[in-house]
C-alpha cells in the first residue's frame, strides 16, 4: 500500500466538547462562516484527518512512478434513500462502490475525495453515524479520504444527504482490463447472488410494505480481483453491476466488445428471498441493483482457475458461470430460459416499475 | 418457492411439448394453416414471452394476443382525467406501477409526477387506505384499474373505508369485465379464433361458468389456465385436444386456485359496491355494453368521479388516437406487434405512442422486452 | 392485473380487520384474508393462498395441485414410453 503520511494516531486527552448547537443542520452550517467551520471540523475533519489543510491534497505514491503504471480515476454520486439500510449506509456504499469501480479496472485504490450535500434539517447524529462508517470502511479498504466538501441546501432539495466520491488508484504496468478485449468463447462469471442490494432497498423504502431479512451485498471486490488476476492472468474485463443490474452491465459490455452475449437462466444465482420480492412485485432480478457484484469475462481455458480463486474469497464464495460471449449481433444479450426457449435481455428502460399484472 | 417452481420444471415441459407436437400433427396444423389460440390475459402474454413458449411450441400454433390488459384498453381520456385529479394540490393519487408510463393527451402519470403532482405507486389499495388514515387533510384517490381479479380489492377497500367513516378516500373506477369483450371479438367476422386460454386469476374470482357462452353459443373450446409455463403448456394441449376431438367445453386447468363457482366474498363485494355502466369505451374495440363498472349510489361518497367532476359521461371526451397508432389492431389480434409500422421506431418503451408499449403488460412491451426479430432469434438457437 | 403469487399465511395480525401475515420465500407482507376468512381465522395459519395486490384471494388446494403435477409428469412418462416403444419397433424392423 502506497500512501503518503499514514493516518496519525488519535491524540490522548479529553474529548473536545461539541461546538455544534442543536440536533440538526441549518442553512447557517452551509454559510461559509463559523458554523460551517465547526460542522466541517467536528463531523468530517476530526474523523477523516486528511493530510494538510489546504484547498487541495498533495500526494505522491511510489507505484505511480513505475514505468507503464497508469493512474485510474473514477467518480460516483450516491443518493440512496433511506440513507441507512440493512447491511450498510450511503457512505459504506460510497467507499466500496468507488473502490470497486477502480478495482474492476485492475487498479489498487489509493485516495478518495468525499463531497456531501446535506439537506437542511438533517440530524447531526445521522451525519456522525455515516461519517464514522465511511472512515471505518476506508480503513478496511486501505484507502485514505484526503479531501472533501460540504454544502447545505434547503429542506426538500435533497433526501437528507447526497454523497459524491471520487477515487484515485494505480493500475500496475502490464495490466489491461477492457471490455473490447472480450473474445467469442470467453466465459462470463459473476461472484455471487444477484439483486440483494436492490431488493433490500425496495423493502427498506417501506412503500411496498414488505418485510425481509435480506441485506445489501455492499462489499469490497479488491482482494477478489487481485486473486483472480493471479490465477487467470488473461482475464479480459470486469465491471461492477450497479444500477440497472447485471442485465444492463452485460448490455454495456456486449456493446463495447462488439459481440453478443448468451446467458443461461438456470445458472443465475439468486437468494430465495430476492426471488420472492421479484415474484410479489413482478420485477425481473436481472435488473435489480447490486453493490458488491461484478461480471467478469475470462478466456474459457482460464474459467476454472478463475472460479476457484473467486470461491476462495468471501465475496466470491458463490461465484458461478452465467454465460458466454459470441460472435455476431454486436450489443445483443440473449438468455436461454429454464425451458430451453430464448428471450432477449435488453438494457433497462427507465425505472423498473412493480407490476401487478 | 412452493406451488411455483414445480410448475416451472423444464423436464416436465419436454413431455408436454412432445404431446403438443403430436396433437398438432394429428390436427394437421401448419405454419400456413395454424390453430389460432387466443390468450386473453396480459399476464399470459407476458408469461409466454418471458419463457419463450411461442418459440417452443410448433409453428402450427399461432398465439393471438387478446385484449386482457386493462391498462392497454383504457381510452387516453381516462389517463387525462387521472392527471387532472392528480394535479390538484390536495390530492394524493395512488396507482399500480403498470399505468405510470402510459401516455395521455398531454402527459403520462410519470411525467405528471415529475412536474410535481403527488402521485404514488402502491402495491395494494389497502396501502392507499392507510395513506388516507395518516393524512386526514389530503384527499387520497385510488386509480381503480383492472379486470375482475383486482375489482374485489377496491370494493373491499371502499367497504372498509365506509366502516371507518373515512371522508378523504375515493376510487376512480375504471374496472372492466372479461366476458363482454370476448363476445365482441367472437362476433367480429374478421377474427379467426379456434380456442381460448382463459384468464386464471379473473376466474379465481368469477369462476368458470361465465365462459359457458363461448362453448355453448360459439362452439369454441376454452381452458382456464394458470400462469406458470407448465400451466400454459398444459392448457394449450387441452385446447388442442378439444379441437382435434371436435369438442367445445369450458375446462379448468388451474383447479388448484380456481373454484368453479368463484370466490363468494369477492363476488358479493363487487355486487355491493359496483354496478355495470350501460356502455364503456374500450380502446381498439369501441363501445361495449355492460363491460365497465361504476360505483353504486350508496357509496357515492367514495366515488372520485363525483368528488372531482370527471369521468365517463361528465362531458364530451372525444380523443382520437395519435397519428399512426395501431394499438387497436394489435389488441384485437389482427396484427402482431412487429407488424405495427411504429413498432420500435416511432413507438418504443422509452417514448411510447400507445398503451401497448407504455404498459409493462402490453403485447408490444412484452415483445420488445423479451423478443427480437425472427432472424436474430433463429441465429441464437 | 393478474400477477398473483402463492404465499403461506403465518400469523393473524388483526382479527377485526381480517388481516394476516403472508410469507413468500422469506418475504413477508400483511394481507387481507377477507376473501378466504373462516369462522376462526387461526385455522388459516399454515394454509397457502394466492396473493394479489395485498389480498389472499383463494386457498390453494394441495390435492388439485398434486393432481395437476401428476398429469403433467405423466405426459412426460407417456411420451418416453411411446418413444421407447417406437425405438423398439424400429429396431425390430431394422429401420433404426
Amino acid at each position: 500500500m502506497n500512501m503518503t503520511s499514514p493516518i496519525p494516531p488519535r491524540s490522548g486527552g479529553p474529548v473536545k466538547p461539541s461546538r455544534l448547537r442543536g440536533d440538526r443542520v441549518t442553512l447557517a452550517h452551509g454559510g461559509g462562516g463559523k458554523a460551517m467551520r465547526d460542522l466541517i471540523d467536528e463531523v468530517f475533519t476530526d474523523v477523516f484527518q486528511p493530510p494538510g489543510s489546504e484547498d487541495q491534497a498533495r500526494l505522491t505514491a511510489d507505484a505511480l512512478q513505475n514505468p507503464g503504471a497508469q493512474l485510474a480515476f473514477t467518480t460516483d454520486s450516491f443518493v440512496v434513500t433511506p440513507p441507512v439500510f440493512p447491511g450498510g449506509d450511503i457512505c459504506k456504499i460510497a467507499v466500496w462502490g468507488t473502490g470497486n469501480d477502480l478495482a474492476v479496472g485492475g487498479a489498487q485504490p489509493l485516495w478518495l475525495s468525499a463531497a456531501f450535500i446535506i439537506e437542511e434539517g438533517c440530524e447531526f447524529a445521522l451525519l456522525r453515524q455515516i461519517v464514522a462508517s465511511m472512515q471505518a470502511e476506508a480503513v478496511k479498504a486501505g484507502v485514505r479520504i484526503v479531501t472533501g466538501d460540504t454544502k447545505v441546501v434547503d429542506r426538500g432539495a435533497a433526501d437528507k444527504v447526497f454523497v459524491t466520491t471520487s477515487g484515485v488508484g494505480v493500475i500496475p504496468a502490464g495490466r489491461h482490463l477492457k471490455a473490447d478485449l472480450i473474445q467469442p468463447g470467453d466465459v462470463a462469471i459473476v461472484n455471487g447472488v444477484l439483486g440483494d442490494h436492490g431488493a433490500t432497498i425496495l423493502a427498506a423504502r417501506g412503500d411496498m410494505a414488505l418485510t425481509t431479512d435480506i441485506q445489501s451485498d455492499c462489499q469490497s471486490l479488491n482482494a477478489l480481483i487481485e486473486r483472480v488476476l493471479d490465477a487467470a492472468p488473461n482475464t479480459r474485463a470486469a465491471r461492477d453491476a450497479t444500477r440497472g443490474g447485471v442485465a444492463s452491465c452485460l448490455n454495456e459490455m456486449a456493446e463495447a466488445a462488439g459481440l453478443s452475449i448468451q446467458i443461461d437462466e438456470a445458472s443465475i444465482p439468486l437468494r430465495p428471498e430476492v426471488k420472492g420480492v421479484c415474484e410479489v412485485l413482478g420485477l425481473d432480478p436481472l435488473y435489480l441493483a447490486n453493490e458488491g457484484t461484478l461480471v467478469m469475462f475470462v478466456p474459457e481455458a482460464e474459467a476454472q482457475p478463475a472460479l476457484d480463486a473467486m470461491r476462495a474469497t468471501d465475496p466470491g464464495r458463490d461465484a458461478t458461470i452465467i454465460g458466454q460471449a459470441m460472435a455476431g449481433h454486436p450489443g445483443r444479450v440473449t438468455m436461454k430460459t429454464l425451458f430451453g426457449g430464448q428471450r432477449l435481455v435488453d438494457t433497462l428502460v427507465g425505472e423498473q416499475l412493480p407490476r401487478i399484472c | 418457492m412452493r406451488y411455483v417452481e414445480e410448475f416451472r420444471d423444464p423436464d416436465a415441459a419436454k413431455g408436454v411439448l412432445r404431446a403438443i407436437e403430436q396433437v398438432v400433427d394429428q390436427i394437421g396444423a401448419t405454419k400456413e394453416k395454424p390453430v389460432h389460440i387466443m390468450e386473453i390475459c396480459g399476464g399470459h402474454t407476458h408469461a409466454i414471452f418471458r419463457y419463450g413458449l411461442d418459440r417452443l411450441t410448433p409453428p402450427g400454433i399461432e398465439f393471438i394476443h387478446g385484449p386482457g390488459c386493462p391498462v392497454c384498453v383504457l381510452p387516453m381520456s381516462r389517463i387525462d382525467e387521472c392527471v387532472e385529479i392528480a394535479e390538484r394540490p390536495e390530492v394524493i393519487f395512488t396507482t399500480f406501477g403498470d399505468a405510470m408510463r402510459v401516455p395521455g393527451t398531454r402527459k403520462s402519470l410519470m411525467q405528471a409526477k415529475a412536474d410535481g403532482a403527488d402521485i404514488r405507486m402502491v402495491y395494494s389499495p389497502l396501502d392507499a387506505l392507510e395513506l388516507a388514515r395518516r393524512n386526514p387533510d389530503r384527499e387520497v384517490v385510488v386509480f381503480g384499474l383492472g379486470f375482475e381479479t383486482t375489482t374485489p380489492s377496491t370494493a373491499l377497500s371502499i367497504q372498509q373505508a365506509a366502516r371507518e367513516g373515512l371522508s378523504n378516500f375515493s376510487v376512480f373506477c375504471n374496472h372492466i369485465t372479461v366476458p363482454p369483450p370476448i363476445r365482441a371479438l367472437l362476433d367480429d367476422p374478421h377474427m379467426i379464433l379456434d380456442g381460448f386460454v382463459g384468464p386464471g386469476h379473473v376466474s379465481m374470482v368469477i369462476g368458470t361458468h361465465p365462459y359457458d357462452f363461448i362453448a355453448e353459443d360459439y362452439g369454441k373450446p376454452i381452458v382456464v389456465a394458470g400462469f406458470e409455463p407448465l400451466d400454459l403448456l398444459q392448457s394449450v394441449l387441452m385446447v388442442l385436444c378439444q379441437s382435434r376431438d371436435g369438442r367445445a367445453e369450458v375446462e379448468n386447468q388451474y383447479a388448484r386456485v380456481v373454484p368453479d363457482d368463484g370466490n363468494p366474498v369477492s363476488i358479493a363485494a363487487i355486487a355491493d359496491v359496483y354496478e355495470p355502466r350501460p356502455t364503456f369505451e374500450w380502446r381498439g374495440l369501441g363501445e361495449i355494453d355492460a363491460s365497465g363498472l361504476r360505483i353504486r349510489p350508496a357509496y357515492h361518497a367514495f366515488d372520485a368521479e363525483e368528488k372531482f367532476g370527471v369521468g365517463y359521461g361528465a362531458g364530451p371526451r372525444l380523443v382520437t388516437e395519435p397519428e399512426g397508432c395501431a394499438c387497436g389492431q394489435v389488441m384485437t389480434g389482427r396484427i402482431k406487434p412487429p407488424q405495427c409500422p411504429q413498432y420500435g421506431t416511432g413507438c418504443t418503451p422509452e417514448m411510447p405512442l400507445g398503451a401497448l408499449m407504455g404498459s409493462s403488460e402490453g403485447a408490444c412491451a412484452a415483445y420488445f422486452q423479451y423478443s427480437a426479430t425472427e432472424e436474430m432469434m433463429e441465429a441464437a438457437e | 392485473m393478474c400477477l398473483g403469487i402463492p404465499g403461506q399465511i403465518v400469523a393473524i395480525t388483526d382479527e377485526s380487520r381480517l388481516m394476516a401475515m403472508a410469507d413468500v420465500s422469506g418475504v413477508r407482507r400483511e394481507v387481507s384474508v377477507a376473501c378466504v376468512a373462516t369462522p376462526d381465522l387461526q385455522d388459516l395459519i399454515g394454509d397457502w393462498a394466492l396473493i394479489h395486490v395485498g389480498f389472499a384471494m383463494s386457498i390453494i388446494d394441495a390435492d388439485e395441485a398434486a393432481k395437476t403435477l401428476e398429469a403433467l409428469r405423466g405426459l412426460g412418462e407417456a411420451q418416453e414410453t411411446l418413444e421407447a416403444m417406437a425405438q423398439g419397433d424400429a429396431a425390430l424392423e431394422g429401420t433404426s
